[in-house]
């Protein structure tokens, strides 16, 4: 673990290659280099932040809360067709062992000391995407007597998916854009 | 096995005509409209009405389908609990409704139809209205501790308090309603909401000598 470095700021040399290939597909240079390093040493020189980081974006565990029917596009997200698995994405029944939580729907007056109470259950680094008009402001229930007017009233929220209610890709991408996040932030302390 | 009643007015009618016959009182009123029958009762005679309609082999209303409350603010008595039954022997429909209003309690039919109970919870909740003899008639919808009955007409929409975590305190806190987007209605055309309440298209709903006509 010696040449591991910590701290600091910055990507490395090879990560800042320019991008001629299509969005998505991978960079076939930045590929080729990766791929000689390993082959010629036997192992990669990486900083620890950059590796937690990769580590952490790469298996977000969604604390299942859906609360209203964003929550069915949720489950589309999951299952066969789009299927999150592939981001390492895998819903949790416990709050103890997930990572994130989708808040998926309507938040109650009544159901707002509950979806805190499942946040503080969360082990750090845990991170929130509201889902949805309602989870985002209130949406539709703006003006409701039993509706949290935005569920940020209540836990902090990373990322804000709109919609009413967001497609199952625009889950995907409000995911996506989390792990861009992670890696943006590249802080082991959170 | 049709009457003769039947026969002649339809079974909606014959149904209406049987109930008021055997349940005589001062508001006792029927509507049989679109083949659906709706009949105000007196609160007096509603648990006898509701132990005939589920037992009489005539009738064999075994499912209670919903109780619903309205509110009527204008008139004396406000509430109308409006009761939907179900007889699937003989595939009929059927619409009883009492009227009360906050203070006197409807009685309870939880004893005829244990489904009862949670509608009655939801009706107590919503508008307040008291049932009486009802084992269990606690909210059933609303947040804990919540005060005010929602669904009455003069319960403000947006409530009088609303929720936020509190970092001091590690908890969900209380707070009155201060809305930081003042509310705003942007539905001018609804009959309710918009100016006059005439309908894009409606004029041309007029007669030529300048009468009112169209669809009543």
């Amino acid at each position: 673990m010696g040449m591991i470095e910590s701290g600091g700021s910055g990507e490395p040399k090879s990560l800042a290659l320019s991008r001629t290939t299509p969005p998505g597909a991978p960079d076939p240079a930045f590929f080729n280099d990766l791929q000689g390093e390993v082959d010629n040493k036997g192992f990669i020189v990486t900083k620890m932040n950059d590796l937690v980081s990769w580590a952490r974006s790469g298996s977000l565990w969604p604390m299942t809360f859906g609360l209203a029917c964003c929550a069915v596009e949720m489950m589309h997200a999951a299952a066969a067709r789009y299927d999150m698995d592939r981001y390492g994405v895998v819903f949790r029944p416990s709050p103890r062992s997930a990572d994130v939580m989708i808040v998926a729907g309507t938040l109650c007056n009544k159901m707002a000391p509950a979806l805190r109470k499942v946040y503080d259950q969360m082990a750090e680094p845990r991170y929130v995407i509201s889902m949805g008009s309602c989870a985002n402001g209130g949406g539709y229930y703006h003006y409701s007597y039993s509706v949290v007017r935005g569920c940020d009233r209540v836990v902090p929220i990373d990322v804000y998916v709109p919609g009413c209610p967001p497609t199952a890709e625009a889950l995907i991408y409000g995911v996506l854009m989390l792990q861009r996040k992670i890696r943006r932030t590249g802080t082991i302390d959170r | 096995m049709a009457t003769d009643v039947e026969e002649a007015v339809g079974p909606a009618a014959a149904l209406l005509q049987t109930l008021q016959e055997r349940f005589p009182c001062p508001i006792a009123e029927g509507v049989a409209a679109l083949g659906e029958v709706t009949l105000t009762l007196d609160v007096a005679v509603l648990l006898e009405a509701v132990r005939f309609l589920r037992d009489d082999p005539a009738m064999l209303f075994k499912v209670l389908v919903d109780i619903c409350g309205v509110d009527y603010p204008d008139r004396e008595q406000r509430f109308e609990v409006v009761y939907h039954l179900l007889s699937l022997k003989h595939n009929r429909r059927l619409r009883l409704k009492v009227v009360t209003d906050e203070m006197t309690p409807v009685p309870s039919i939880v004893g005829v139809y244990s489904s009862a109970g949670w509608f009655e919870r939801e009706a107590w909740d919503m508008y307040g209205i008291l049932f009486a003899d009802n084992p269990d008639l606690r909210r059933i919808l609303t947040d804990y501790g919540f005060e005010g009955h929602p669904l009455r007409k003069d319960f403000p929409l947006t409530g009088f308090v609303e929720v936020r975590y509190d970092d001091e305190q590690k908890r969900v806190v209380y707070e009155p309603v201060k809305l930081r987007q003042d509310f705003r209605s942007w539905d001018f055309l609804s009959p309710w909401e918009g100016e006059g309440g005439l309908l894009p298209g409606d004029e041309k709903a007029k007669l030529p000598d300048g009468g009112a006509g169209g669809a009543p």
